[in-house]
């Protein structure tokens, strides 16, 4: 056994962590602010690769493991969440059925554009009537020629607004019920094709949400992902690495809390002393470092399942459902250590509150990550 | 980075398990009887003792098996799975890890002789005193003093709260060699049972735990050899008791992982017998998410626990971590206790269900081996540094 990173990744996270610290966080409160999508810095983490980090070195990315992934995308989290909310959606959520389930031509055409940035990617699974209960969507795909027509819905759907290439999940046969779903990628551009105006949203306002819209959208039949059926198994294997993509992500913004917290309490003076000097405020900080590490140990043995290849499904939401849960506690915390000044948006705590908040959400719920765990406990024992 | 067991201490875990399970956690009425009893079990022991467990970190040399830490607390993680006894986990861990490991790490070679061959045997138990009626959490405030008399020592005090104090043939003992010098002026004694001026107060009355005896100890008068000091004048707080604090926040919560398995285990059992409604509660989403977040501690908790024995294994130090360890699976063990209870319903409270042991047994952990309140004064300390010295430990971070 061995907890430690190798010394390749603790370079990449040194060196990665001062270009977040450096580009990506002076601009997290502006970003926050106007509620924009910020191209400048996709830009700087598509000049230094970040984009193309999962992508297989063949499509012009450098096919990290999820070990890196992870330290990625909490190091990036930890400068902006938004901004790793959408790099989270293209760069993993986007990518993942097209490098684990496309055609070669699909590799060649969408691969290396969303590893240079060039495209920004996103996924389309959930709609206005079901989120959790995924094998509920209504969006239809219907074969006509070479072509498939859909029709329907998509709803919060991240980068939506300024998305390039989309892989939408659609029912291709209503009687197969989750046998009967596809996955489709769907450009921009493509007839019938419409995203809605940006939703007003409580955090991450800096990585825009919208609803999809697909009326007749025309989508030739080379666009289907693998073949017809797959979609349910698909979405299942691409929520295993979006999960931890989003367990890294929470733990980002743990981080940043603990960090805020603690230079606020050895700054901030009360009844002559610094605030740190109090239990009340020094015992918080003790339970955000225990959350924090134990989150990162469980996120780590979670991705090195998954590199591994062994069966980890139950172990990664398990980091999930940890990771989000003490994020929403944590960044509680935080604010609560910084007092009246914790609920100002001059102070970075205010932001982390309510970005925490989108942990327990996205890529399932809390409630289905318990459920995905206690239907293997039930099963196993 | 891997998390992987070795091949060894994967067959290693399942033999321990096997063991434990088959000889007491198949009986728990046993178990039951002995809480009730308040009694140690000393067939148990003896069998634990013929399994070859009770030196298993001590040198093979001294007859232990020559474990290293991770093997160590695995092997305690899958004793108290298996076994569901508490109690007999903690004398064996008190035995092993707070009085033959510090004897094996800082102990002379005659030391070293004379007591770890009889503690891998477990012919003779061992314990650590260190708590005393007016210092607990405060460690470095001992009272019982040692005073230097020719070739002797002379120990007088009182330590409370001692683990397999009514049974330990010998103790690891912190006493005050010189007042002024505070932390610096702890020592630690190597204190046998029959040694003229000591004895056994009372045996206590415990809420939990009850198969693992607890006793005040007297020391009057007491005749320690000075051959007896282990490591040097001086070291015993900062040497010989921070060595020791580090292995008990981490092997002994070992045993901690092993015994939340072991209520998830009787809980899910539990939930698919029990109808209600027409149907197993099970089923019910009240309770299974209650299963889910004892699955979530399980995992938690032993990543914690194996990291600190990966790091003391390299040699890396490992407080910051062990405190982590100590006070997530510490309080997580409670709310996994409450919960079980809370799943068996009324017969969660009657005596014949485990969980109710498992109730009162798990407030021991939030107190023991330093309170939940020091295990955060520590950690807080070395992320704030508000004195700005130097503490040491891999931060994340800072």
């Amino acid at each position: 056994m061995d907890f430690e990173l190798s010394d390749e990744q603790k370079d990449f996270q040194r060196s990665f962590r001062s270009f977040c610290e450096k580009e990506i966080a002076p601009r997290a409160k502006e970003v926050d602010e106007k509620g924009e999508f910020s191209f400048e810095n996709w830009k700087g983490l598509a000049k230094i690769g970040f984009l193309g980090l999962f992508i297989p070195e063949e499509y012009g990315g450098s096919g990290a493991s999820l070990i890196t992934r992870a330290v990625g995308f909490e190091e990036l989290s930890r400068a902006c969440a938004a901004t790793a909310l959408s790099a989270e959606s293209s760069a993993s959520l986007c990518t993942t059925p097209i490098v684990e389930f496309g055609t070669e031509e699909q590799k060649k055409k969408y691969l290396p554009k969303l590893a240079r940035g060039e495209f920004i990617g996103a996924m389309g699974l959930t709609e206005p009537g079901c989120g959790s209960d995924l094998s509920a969507i209504k969006t239809r795909a219907k074969k006509e020629g070479n072509r498939y027509i859909l029709n329907g819905n998509k709803m919060l759907i991240t980068n939506g607004p300024i998305a390039d290439v989309i892989v939408v999940m659609a029912v291709t046969d209503k009687e197969a019920d989750r046998k009967g779903m596809s996955f489709f990628i769907v450009e921009k551009g493509f007839k019938g094709f419409s995203a809605g105006s940006p939703l007003d949203k409580m955090g991450t306002r800096g990585s825009p949400t919208s609803e999809l819209i697909f009326e007749d959208c025309e989508v030739p039949e080379e666009n289907l992902i693998a073949e017809e059926g797959k979609g349910f198994l698909m979405a299942m294997r691409t929520l295993e690495h979006a999960r931890i993509g989003m367990a890294a992500w929470c733990l980002g913004i743990a981080q940043a809390c603990l960090d805020e917290s603690k230079k606020y309490a050895q700054e901030r003076f009360a009844f002559g002393k610094p605030i740190g000097y109090f239990q009340e405020v020094n015992f918080k900080i003790a339970d955000m470092k225990v959350d924090t590490d134990t989150a990162r140990q469980l996120i780590y043995y979670a991705a090195w399942l998954k590199d591994q290849g062994k069966p980890c499904n139950v172990e990664i939401s398990i980091a999930k459902l940890f990771a989000s849960e003490i994020t929403t506690k944590v960044s509680s915390n935080a604010v609560q250590i910084h007092g009246g000044y914790g609920y100002m948006k001059e102070y970075t705590v205010e932001r982390l509150y309510r970005d925490a908040k989108l942990g327990e959400i996205g890529e399932g719920t809390s409630e289905i990550q318990r459920m995905i765990i206690v239907r293997d406990l039930l099963e196993k024992y | 980075m891997d998390f992987q067991l070795s091949d060894e201490q994967i067959a290693f875990k399942n033999s321990v398990f096997n063991f434990a399970r088959k000889e007491i956690g198949l009986n728990d009425e046993e178990t039951q009887k002995y809480d009730e009893k308040n009694e140690f079990r000393w067939d148990v022991w003896k069998k634990i003792a013929n399994f070859g467990l009770l030196g298993l970190p001590l040198p093979e040399k001294y007859g232990g098996a020559g474990a290293d830490t991770l093997t160590t607390l695995v092997g305690m993680e899958a004793f108290a799975h298996g076994a569901g006894d508490q109690g007999t986990s903690l004398a064996w861990g008190a035995h092993t890890v707070l009085c033959g490991v510090p004897i094996m790490l800082l102990g002379t070679e005659a030391q070293k002789e004379r007591y770890l061959p009889k503690i891998a045997t477990g012919e003779w138990i061992g314990g650590f005193a260190l708590t005393e009626p007016n210092a607990g959490s405060d460690a470095a405030a001992v009272q019982l003093r040692a005073v230097k008399k020719g070739d002797k020592y002379i120990l007088n005090g009182t330590k409370m709260f001692i683990t397999n104090g009514p049974i330990g043939k010998v103790f690891v003992v912190i006493a005050s060699t010189n007042k002024e010098l505070k932390h610096f002026g702890i020592t630690a004694f190597l204190v046998e049972s029959d040694f003229p001026g000591f004895s056994v107060a009372r045996k206590l009355n415990k809420m939990g735990f009850r198969t693992s005896p607890t006793a005040e100890l007297v020391f009057e008068d007491c005749e320690v050899p000075a051959e007896n000091i282990l490591g040097a004048e001086g070291d015993g707080f900062i040497g010989v008791g921070l060595t020791i604090l580090e292995w008990e926040r981490s092997c002994l919560l070992a045993a901690g992982v092993g015994s939340l398995e072991a209520a998830m285990e009787t809980c899910i059992k539990y939930a698919k017998q029990r109808q209600q409604f027409g149907r197993p509660i099970a089923e019910f989403q009240a309770i299974q998410h209650k299963l889910a977040d004892m699955k979530v501690a399980l995992e938690a908790s032993r990543l914690l626990v194996y990291r600190v024995g990966c790091m003391k294994d390299k040699g890396i130090p490992a407080m910051l971590e062990a405190s982590i360890a100590k006070l997530y699976i510490s309080e997580v063990g409670l709310k996994v206790a409450d919960d079980a209870v809370q799943i068996h319903g009324g017969y969660g409270y009657m005596k014949e269900y485990p969980v109710e042991r498992g109730y009162r047994d798990a407030k021991i952990g939030t107190l023991g081996a330093g309170t939940s309140e020091i295990q955060r004064m520590i950690i807080s300390r070395i992320i704030l540094d508000l004195k700005k010295k130097s503490r040491g430990g891999a931060e994340h971070g800072f």
